[in-house]
C-alpha cells in the first residue's frame, strides 16, 4: 500500500496526479509532498484523482490542506477525473460544494483493488 | 448453534495495519452478499474506526494492540474495534455500549475531522464508547430488498 504524487507544468497549468490509497498510513508522506510543491501566484492547478483507489477522512484532510495552500497563492485548484466512489465521498461531506470538482464519466472497475 | 459466525482479528496498533483490516472486513462482507458500493462504504467506515482507535488508544506508546471483532449474521454484519489487549467477549462488550451521546467524550473525534460523521453516514448504526478504553461498534444490513426497489441503481457487471 502506497501513494505517489507527480507534477508537471504545461502552459501555466500545473498538472498533478495522485496514485494509490490515501489513509492514515500513507497520508503523512503525501501531505509532505504536496506541501513542498511551489505554487505560483494565480496559477491553475489541476489534480487528477483517477488513480486514487481508496480515500477516507484522513485523505480528505490532505486534500483540504492542499486546497488551502493553493488558495493562499490566489491560485485555482481543480480536482479532476474522480471515480464515482470518490465523487460520493466529496458529496456526502459537502466538499463538492466548496471545491471545483470534475468527475469521470467512465467506470473503471480495473482501478479498484479488493 | 450460534446465530452468527464470529471472526476476531488482532493487530498491532500501527497505521500500516489499517489497510489490512479494511481489506479483511471487505472480504468478510463479500461473503455475506453485500453489494460493491456497500462494501466500499464499509471500507471507509472501518478505516475511520480503526484509525480512530489506533490514534486514541495508545498515545505515543508504540506497543499496543487493537482487536477487531466481526459478527457475521445472515443479513447483517456487526463490527467492533477496540483497544483491548486481551481480546474481548463480543456479546458482553456489545451489551455495555450505550447509544452515542454528544458529550465531552466524543469531542476528540469531532475535532479529528469527518471520521465519525462518515461512519454514521456510511453505516446503519454506530456507537462509540470511551470509558475504560476506546470502542467503536458499527452495524450494516444487507440491503437486498431495497436494491430491487431502487430501479435507478446502476448495476455493476
Amino acid at each position: 500500500m502506497n501513494v505517489n504524487v507527480q507534477f508537471r507544468e504545461e502552459e501555466n497549468i500545473l498538472y498533478g496526479m495522485i496514485e494509490g490509497e490515501i489513509d492514515t498510513f500513507t497520508a503523512p508522506a503525501l501531505r509532505e509532498e504536496l506541501e513542498a510543491i511551489t505554487i505560483k501566484e494565480k496559477a491553475t492547478v489541476e489534480l487528477d484523482l483517477s488513480k486514487v483507489t481508496f480515500m477516507d477522512s484522513t485523505g480528505l484532510g490532505v486534500i483540504i490542506a492542499f486546497y488551502k495552500k493553493v488558495l493562499r497563492e490566489n491560485a485555482n485548484l481543480k480536482l479532476v477525473h474522480l471515480s464515482a466512489r470518490l465523487t460520493r465521498l466529496f458529496e456526502i461531506t459537502g466538499l463538492s460544494e466548496l471545491m471545483d470538482i470534475e468527475s469521470t464519466k467512465k467506470v473503471e472497475p480495473a482501478n479498484e483493488c479488493i | 448453534m450460534s446465530a452468527f459466525d464470529y471472526v476476531e482479528i488482532r493487530v498491532p496498533a500501527k497505521p500500516q495495519y489499517v489497510s489490512v483490516i479494511r481489506l479483511t472486513v471487505s472480504g468478510l462482507a463479500t461473503r455475506l452478499g453485500f453489494l460493491y458500493d456497500e462494501i466500499e462504504d464499509m471500507k471507509i467506515a472501518v478505516s475511520e474506526a480503526v484509525t480512530y482507535v489506533v490514534q486514541h488508544a495508545y498515545n505515543s506508546v508504540d506497543e499496543g494492540e487493537i482487536v477487531i471483532g466481526c459478527a457475521l449474521y445472515a443479513n447483517k454484519i456487526e463490527i467492533m474495534v477496540a483497544d483491548y489487549g486481551d481480546g474481548f467477549n463480543f456479546e458482553e462488550i456489545k451489551s455495555k455500549i450505550g447509544p452515542y451521546r454528544e458529550d465531552d467524550n466524543i469531542s476528540s473525534l469531532r475535532e479529528g475531522g469527518l471520521g465519525l460523521y462518515l461512519m454514521e453516514t456510511l453505516m446503519d448504526e454506530v456507537k462509540v464508547n470511551n470509558e475504560g478504553g476506546v470502542t467503536v461498534f458499527m452495524t450494516k444490513h444487507v440491503a437486498r430488498e431495497q436494491v430491487k426497489k431502487n430501479v435507478h441503481k446502476i448495476p455493476i457487471t
